[in-house]
């Protein structure tokens, strides 16, 4: 029970369901990348929906994780504004970064923009979405994706919710491990690097797909 | 009157351990019905109320800081002392005892000094168990480094901050008592008075210093553990709050008070930078260890240390001391300093000061090793000075720092008012007329964790628990005493603040009484200390109201008493007509300048009974008897 | 060294007659300041003029003033202590301000430490954390000899290196959330690297994390603002160690 009320076990919970939607946000991002490859995604999408069980439990895992991670993120949040209400005149802080500073405001961001983004491409009832079949006669991810990013709109919303992202993961990725106790003095700078880079990374690899389309380089 | 110090008789080895089984036992049960009132949680009251109250009696503390954990004890740099012998080189607990007495010039109790070596090896392994972080040598076991006053290693430390940690010890034991019931503690809460009942101490009045409020508390026993009162000389190293207030008010409520010219002088502070300085900054003897003191040989010369050659610097404890030379005991350190600053031979801005230079050192051992040893140090002297002193040496000049002088206690460390114990630099009992470095901390945990849980239940098993209760006349009597002073304070409403006076009080106790004192100097001071004080008492300005977090009122209140304290100690300094260990008559020295003892005379406690603010205090002795060391004429040569 | 050059500076000092009170900013100037002088003592001086003008001079904790009881707590320009490396209020000299500077000091902030009285609060809460659990539960006397039990040069450096902690707040000041992390942090990773206080890491570490959130002190989010602020330079390793210790602990 102590891990559902206490400071350290909240956010031990979260650290971990954080972590799962990272590797998940990996896991996707590689997933996405095959828009690259002529004809990837499509067979992607075709592989990956071939085993329901597999996709509906990543589904229930990522659902749970998500609901985790909010309930907790708001809670200790609000616990903290009431623990530091009033603020200094002048305001001087060192280490803490706008990633730190930001994390319910991205965090909020982002399950908007999840909202969003399963409202589109999985149950796909936005009016943007062209829902065809392909040469060989799988669903056309292809085409819907192109199509839905070739609006400037789409792109730039997905842009920046990627940029959003980046500032969320800039500081989770490395709060995960000192949040697990996975840290020392040696590590820490190591680890805060290592995490900056991969939300880079994240952020590079996401951006693209809608980047590339809308500017006409990754052509339906 | 001849004051009995009650020391248990036989062979000294054997005092303590006899008087343990002489003494009374409380009994399991009837331990909680006993209210003891501990004053002060530095180390000894710290390490007191947490044991009293572990065996099971019912204590409240008391400590004027926001929270018991930040007593000055705290700023103990250097070690503790403990005659553990763990570096085989000779030492024993007689060893200690004798370093001790003698570094004291033979002005303490032979049986109080014997106890002290001998449960020093108790306090370390008590606080090895706290958790105390011990320095450690590469295979796990305690390391010891070397200090002041001895020939052996025997100072166990926790890298410069061994008095924060042994006192972060105390205070969680106190924390365990005060969770499991045991201890009431009172933080913001000063003592403002002494409740006599009957002729025995049973409560104190204090002042919340957050709401104002004024109340009694009374109890069976009354510990003071206070500490001690150097800040009477304005800039000393001792916290802003450390004051004389509750010994000063046990002294008048009849407690004597003995041998208050006993001050040490520590040798190695920051010099002082101006005229607006709160405070002196000690900075670790330790330094001596590797530091060598030096001045210039010309007098007058104002170059920079580097430019002044080897032969042109006259390293003058090495040539007067060859055998402990930079290790000689605070007292010689500081009058060696002094002498040289009198012969125009002191450095710095004022010329105030003396080199303390480590680049021998730096080339010996490299830079790295120093600053492992003395790292912190070298940064705080950094912080003050804005003075590299890997580069340049350090300038260091002696500040008060210590008081030897104290409560009188006798061997149960009980004062001569039945139920007032005083323990730690609060009471006079044993460092004689200089302590030793690192016997402080020695003594005040002693003092708490040793002695005074067994010595208190032989009162206690004496008296009736609860015997006097709140509603009795002298509590109420002394409430309304508490009351009008500070009334009074309030309403002078005068045109100079309590700084002021200080500073003013300050100056004349730091040139007439302080590391040099002659005939003339005292009468001087004897006459201009109720000078001030009568000033003090129609001039003084203290605004806000006594209901409120006041601290120009703690102020008033405190420097009140160090104008009433201030004339003792010089009435003391003036009767006591030879010099010994920190207590240095200019009539009496050596044809070397070293402290000359009258041993016919003097060999005696001088304890004081108060007669009145503007009477000649009562004088009464305790001789003292050497018969396990010889009475010598101390040497450091 | 001794500068010959005096100050003058512009304070905005926080005024709060007591915890119920509204508080506000107060302006005064400061003059003939030495660059020699401690943070203190120019506040000293300032407080001798309001006295001499009848005003009820600035109440603030302070106390050995040198850098060790941890008792003097005033944010200065938004840093507690005034964010100079490893440096508590009364080691600050003023030679690190300019003429003419201005200088905002504030109380610390944060909801378990109610304001006493302009910038002195109650820290309390600190205390109470220890009697939760911030100790051994070694009795006065019988213990075994110090060396009986070895501890690795280590482990000792490393508890030493939590045990400086001085407990003075500046932690929970600087800290967005008001969290007290770093403090428990010290004590916990102390006892539990030492041989002698292992046997209750477990009990411990759960004790005083739960009464963390007791006294209202907020949840730690790794900003190290913590690190940033304290006076003694402890390292937020050790806060990595008390959650170390408490998934240890809440797998026994």
């Amino acid at each position: 029970m102590q891990l559902l009320t206490s400071s350290v076990g909240r956010k031990v919970l979260m650290a971990i369901t954080g972590q799962l939607m990272v590797l998940f946000v990996i896991v996707h991002m590689l997933g996405n990348s095959s828009i690259f490859i002529p004809g990837g995604i499509n067979a992607y999408a075709e592989h990956l929906h071939a085993l329901p069980p597999l996709v509906w439990g990543f589904r229930l895992v990522m659902l749970a994780s998500v609901a985790i991670h909010i309930l907790f993120g708001v809670q200790l949040s609000l616990e903290n504004r009431v623990a530091n209400a009033e603020t200094y005149a002048v305001k001087n802080l060192k280490r803490a970064t706008l990633g730190s500073q930001s994390m319910l405001y991205t965090g909020l961001l982002l399950l908007a923009f999840i909202l969003y983004h399963l409202l589109q491409f999985t149950i796909r009832a936005t009016p943007d979405i062209v829902a065809g079949v392909d040469a060989q006669g799988r669903f056309d991810v292809f085409a819907m994706v192109t199509n839905s990013f070739s609006h400037g709109i789409i792109a730039f919303v997905y842009i920046a919710a990627m940029v959003v992202l980046f500032l969320h993961l800039s500081h989770g990725i490395q709060s995960f491990f000192q949040t697990m106790g996975w840290n020392n003095n040696k590590t820490l700078p190591v680890i805060g690097k290592i995490g900056t880079v991969a939300a880079v990374v994240l952020l590079l690899g996401y951006a693209s797909i809608p980047l590339f389309i809308v500017s006409g380089i990754l052509k339906g | 009157m001849i004051l009995d110090g009650k020391c248990p008789t036989g062979p000294i080895e054997k005092t303590w351990d006899k008087h343990r089984f002489d003494m009374k036992l409380v009994n399991p049960a009837n331990k909680r019905k006993y209210k003891i009132l501990v004053v002060g949680t530095g180390l000894a009251g710290g390490a007191a109320a947490a044991s009293l109250g572990e065996l099971g009696y019912n204590v409240e503390a008391f400590c004027y800081q926001d929270s018991p954990r930040r007593a000055h004890s705290i700023a103990a740099q250097g070690g503790i002392n403990a005659a553990k012998n763990y570096p085989n080189d000779g030492d024993s607990i007689y060893r200690l005892f004798y370093d001790t007495i003698k570094g004291g010039d033979f002005r303490a109790r032979e049986a109080d000094v014997w106890r002290l070596a001998q449960v020093s090896n108790n306090i370390i392994d008590q606080c090895v168990a706290q958790g105390v972080p011990f320095a450690r040598d590469y295979a796990g076991y305690l390391d010891n480094r070397s200090f002041g006053g001895a020939q052996v290693s025997r100072t166990f430390y926790a890298r410069g901050q061994t008095g924060q940690q042994l006192l972060l010890g105390a205070y969680s034991a106190l924390a365990r008592q005060i969770k499991a019931g045991t201890v009431k503690m009172f933080p913001r809460t000063e003592m403002l008075d002494l409740i006599v009942v009957d002729g025995e101490a049973k409560g104190i009045t204090v002042r919340d210093m957050v709401t104002g409020e004024i109340r009694t508390h009374v109890g069976d026993a009354v510990v003071l553990c206070t500490g001690g009162y150097v800040n009477v000389f304005y800039l000393s190293t001792n916290a802003m709050g450390c004051s004389v207030t509750a010994a000063w008010k046990a002294h008048k409520k009849g407690a004597f008070f003995a041998n208050p010219c006993y001050t040490q002088i520590h040798p190695t502070c920051i010099p002082q930078h101006g005229d607006k300085q709160s405070k002196l900054t000690l900075m670790s003897e330790s330094l001596r260890n590797d530091g060598r003191c030096w001045v210039p040989k010309n007098k007058g010369d104002k170059r920079a240390p580097g430019e002044i050659s080897e032969e042109e610097r006259d390293y003058y404890l090495e040539r007067k001391y060859p055998s402990f030379g930079n290790l000689a005991p605070r007292d010689i350190a500081s009058r060696a300093a002094k002498e040289q600053c009198d012969d125009d031979r002191g450095v710095g801005a004022g010329g105030r000061g003396v080199y303390l230079d480590f680049a021998a050192s730096i080339k010996r051992l490299s830079e790295d090793t120093i600053r492992e040893r003395y790292g912190n140090l070298f940064e705080m002297y950094e912080k003050i000075t804005d003075e590299n002193a890997y580069k340049v040496p350090m300038r260091i000049y002696p500040a008060p720092h210590y008081s030897m002088g104290g409560l009188w206690v006798d061997y149960n460390c009980e004062s001569n008012v039945p139920g007032l114990f005083v323990l730690g630099e609060a009471n006079f009992s044993v460092h004689g007329a200089n302590r030793l470095g690192a016997s402080a901390l020695m003594q005040g945990l002693a003092d708490g964790y040793f002695v005074i849980p067994y010595t208190i239940a032989n009162y206690l098993a004496k008296t009736t628990p609860g015997k006097v209760k709140a509603d009795n006349p002298e509590c109420r009597k002394s409430v309304e005493d508490v009351n009008n002073n500070l009334k009074k304070l309030m309403s002078i409403n005068g045109k100079k603040t309590v700084s002021e006076f200080h500073r003013e009080l300050g100056k004349i106790m730091w040139e007439n009484v302080g590391m040099a004192r002659s005939e003339q100097s005292c009468k001087e001071a004897l006459k201009k200390i109720p000078e001030i004080r009568e000033e003090f008492w129609k001039n003084v300005k203290v605004s806000g109201s006594g209901a409120e977090f006041n601290q120009q009122l703690e102020n008033a209140n405190r420097v009140a008493d160090f104008l009433e304290f201030a004339e003792l100690m010089t009435r003391d300094a003036l009767y006591r007509n030879e010099s010994c260990g920190g207590h240095f008559r200019v009539e009496h020295q050596m044809p070397d300048g070293e402290a000359k003892r009258d041993d016919e005379k003097f060999c005696h406690a001088a304890a004081w009974e108060f007669k009145g603010v503007n009477a000649e205090p009562e004088l009464h002795i305790e001789p003292l008897k050497f018969e396990n060391v010889h009475l010598a004429i101390r040497s450091y040569k | 060294m001794s500068h010959d050059k005096t100050m003058t500076l512009t304070l905005h000092v926080w005024r709060q007659k007591g915890p119920k009170d509204p508080g506000k900013f107060e302006t005064y100037e400061a003059k003939d300041v030495s660059p020699d002088q401690s943070f203190l003592e120019m506040l000293d001086e300032v407080n001798e003029d309001l006295i001499k003008a009848g005003k009820d001079p600035i109440a603030f904790d302070h106390d050995c003033r040198e850098g060790i009881c941890g008792m003097c707590s005033q944010v200065i320009n938004g840093a507690p202590h005034g964010g100079m490396d490893r440096t508590t209020v009364c080691q600050l000299h003023m030679r690190m301000f300019k003429d003419g500077d201005t200088i905002y000091i504030e109380p610390w902030r944060a909801r378990a430490f109610p304001i006493v009285k302009d910038l002195v609060v109650d820290r309390g809460a600190l205390d109470q954390i220890i009697q939760a659990g911030g100790y051994t539960s070694a009795h006065t006397g019988g213990i075994a000899d110090g060396n009986a039990i070895l501890v690795p040069k280590d482990d000792a450096d490393y508890a030493m290196d939590a045990a400086e902690c001085i407990g003075c707040g500046a932690c929970v000041a600087g800290c967005p959330n008001g969290s007290a992390m770093l403090f428990t942090s010290a004590k916990v990773s102390q006892l539990a690297v030492l041989p002698q206080g292992q046997a209750e890491a477990a009990r411990r570490v759960c004790a005083m994390t739960e009464e963390l959130k007791a006294q209202g002190f907020g949840n730690c989010t790794n900003h190290y603002e913590c690190q940033a602020s304290c006076p003694k330079g402890i390292d937020v390793k050790f806060i990595a160690k008390l959650n170390r210790e408490y998934l240890k602990a809440l797998c026994k």
